[in-house]
């Protein structure tokens, strides 16, 4: 939990460990979320920030041999509880992962997915649902007359916004973001930043990055992940200015990572 | 750099090697070139020089070519191709398929230890002994249940089911392993079921290339092959009237006959027209395959 200020709290993960198969990955994290801002995961390669990420929409679930102790409640409900809905869980909390992956399908038809999926056959709510979101990826000026040409017609930063698009048409609360620029230019990356400071209106954001300048820069909480615990958590502000952990100090100074 | 034998040395090297795999390559291409231009001489005298009319070849009905005059109508052995060939990737593709899925995304490991090795198996079963298999089971099972003699276009669909089934279901499994895992996590991260995920991303998009040319490869299988079919399907020349009638396919009709038949007579020439509508029909299954992989590349 920060120790700054709170505003409400969406997320909530309390005495979170993680194995894979006899290996610990995550050691008791307690981390809060907060709604409407954008949190950064921070820390050197394999330090459990991706798959803390991953037990936030539970797609730990897939890997084999994942086991998992304590909790993560999202309002107060516990997502590991054996009664919880994964579907419900999956359309609440979004996902966009580190390399583009649209479908191989039509710009429309990577955005109508989501909702089709979910039950949705009505032709009109179909094209409102997909120029909305697009909307809301910043998208939609540039594609608004190829909507039914293929998706990988598109650039790396475009796919990436289509993706981004794709999550927003299934409305989620919270959307969970896994080094989503590092594999784009960075002009792509910019218009991608750009876009989370518009999206944490709306949503709650948790981007794991492993670029220091882009944490800096668009979140408003950062956490410092190491060997599996979290070193430190706070304002994003104050953490870049005057960590208060030596290691946090070490690793955003370049010292190592 | 080197001293004037070395370098006489590698040149040795490098021009025997280039000299074997040409030559190799040449006699392929030559040999190739040379049952095509046989087949087609012979299988086109029939029309030239024996003067048959291909009409009557391509839809005649009656197959009697030592009657006076010959009748020439090859259209029960175009029939009965088609049909145990469509039929049979009717049965198998579905199967094959669904094995496919089961072995990759259901239980990769019973795929890998159990599933892996019985289709390996299934392959290398030569196709005499499916075709014994389906004579002294299949065909006394269709007599009991359905009378008549057994013997028929549904004993053939059977029989090659399970002859092209191991060709697409390795196939597909390969079609289904390159499927790309983010595309599998995007869907199930929009809250997509696994069900749903296997079905839309999979089947229906990303591996569809890949299954199409499955069930081509298999289907190519299919009407290739003879000697099984032979064995169960009757090989009568009447156009079959139903599924449990006999009938007749281009590959069991040149084999049953082709050793009855003068070289030269316009019936020998006939067998091979039929040859060579074979060779087109593989002709057209390539240039499908080759058709859906290219358009699975963009």
């Amino acid at each position: 939990m920060p120790e700054e200020q709170v505003d409400k709290q969406v997320v909530h993960a309390s005495h979170l460990n993680l194995f894979y198969g006899n290996n610990q990955a995550l050691f008791n994290i307690n981390l809060s979320f907060e709604k409407n801002h954008v949190t950064a995961l921070i820390g050197p390669s394999g330090c459990g920030k991706s798959t803390f990420l991953r037990c936030l929409n539970r797609m730990n679930d897939l890997i084999e041999g994942v086991k998992i102790e304590g909790n993560i409640k999202i309002h107060n409900e516990d997502i590991y509880h054996p009664q919880t809905d994964i579907v419900q869980l999956r359309k609440n909390v979004g996902m966009v992962f580190q390399r583009p992956n649209p479908f191989p399908m039509t710009i429309y038809d990577n955005i109508a997915y989501g909702p089709r999926i979910h039950g949705l056959k009505d032709h009109k709510k179909l094209d409102e649902i997909v120029e909305s979101s697009l909307q809301k990826a910043a998208l939609w000026n540039e594609v608004k007359d190829r909507l039914h040409t293929p998706a990988k017609g598109l650039s790396g930063g475009q796919q990436q916004r289509l993706v981004i698009g794709r999550v927003l048409a299934v409305e989620p609360e919270i959307i969970l973001m896994d080094e989503p620029t590092s594999a784009l230019d960075p002009i792509s990356t910019a218009s991608v930043e750009e876009l989370l400071q518009e999206l944490k209106k709306s949503y709650t954001v948790i981007i794991v990055t492993h670029n220091m300048q882009q944490a800096a820069r668009s979140s408003d909480f950062t956490a410092f992940f190491l060997n599996g615990e979290v070193v430190e958590y706070g304002k994003t502000s104050r953490l870049f200015t005057t960590p208060k952990e030596k290691r946090t100090e070490d690793y955003i100074t370049g010292r190592f990572g | 750099m080197s001293s004037p034998t070395k370098q006489h040395d590698s040149w040795w090297k490098e021009g025997v090697g280039k000299v074997l795999t040409t030559v190799s390559a040449s006699i392929l291409i030559l040999t190739t070139l040379a049952i095509i231009y046989f087949i087609a001489s012979k299988g086109l005298a029939t029309f030239f020089s024996n003067g048959v009319s291909l009409v009557e070849f391509l839809i005649g009905t009656e197959w009697n070519p030592e009657g006076a005059p010959g009748q020439f109508g090859a259209l029960p052995f175009i029939l009965g191709s088609f049909i145990v060939t469509v039929g049979s990737a009717l049965l198998a593709a579905p199967l094959g398929i669904g094995t496919a899925i089961f072995m990759t995304e259901i239980s990769p490991r019973i795929g890998q230890k159990v599933m892996q090795p019985v289709i390996e198996l299934l392959v290398g079963i030569p196709s005499v002994v499916y075709g014994f298999i389906g004579l002294s089971v299949l065909i006394p099972f269709l007599r009991n249940s359905f009378g008549g003699v057994g013997f028929s276009i549904l004993a053939g669909i059977l029989v090659l089911t399970v002859m092209i089934l191991p060709t697409i279901t390795s196939l597909s499994v390969d079609a289904v392993k390159r499927v790309p895992r983010d595309l599998k996590e995007a869907s199930l991260a929009l809250g997509a079921t696994r069900w749903q995920t296997i079905w839309n991303i999979i089947v229906l998009r990303s591996s569809l290339p890949g299954l199409l040319m499955a069930i081509i490869l298999g289907m190519a299988r299919a009407f290739g092959e003879a000697l099984a079919v032979q064995m169960v399907i009757g090989n009568t020349t009447a156009i079959p009237k139903s599924l449990l009638s006999p009938s007749n396919t281009l590959t069991s009709g040149i084999t049953l006959n082709m050793g009855n038949t003068i070289p030269g007579s316009a019936y020998n020439n006939a067998l091979w027209s039929m040859g060579l509508l074979l060779l087109i029909m593989t002709l057209i299954f390539i240039l499908l395959i080759r058709w859906i992989s290219k358009r699975g590349q963009a």
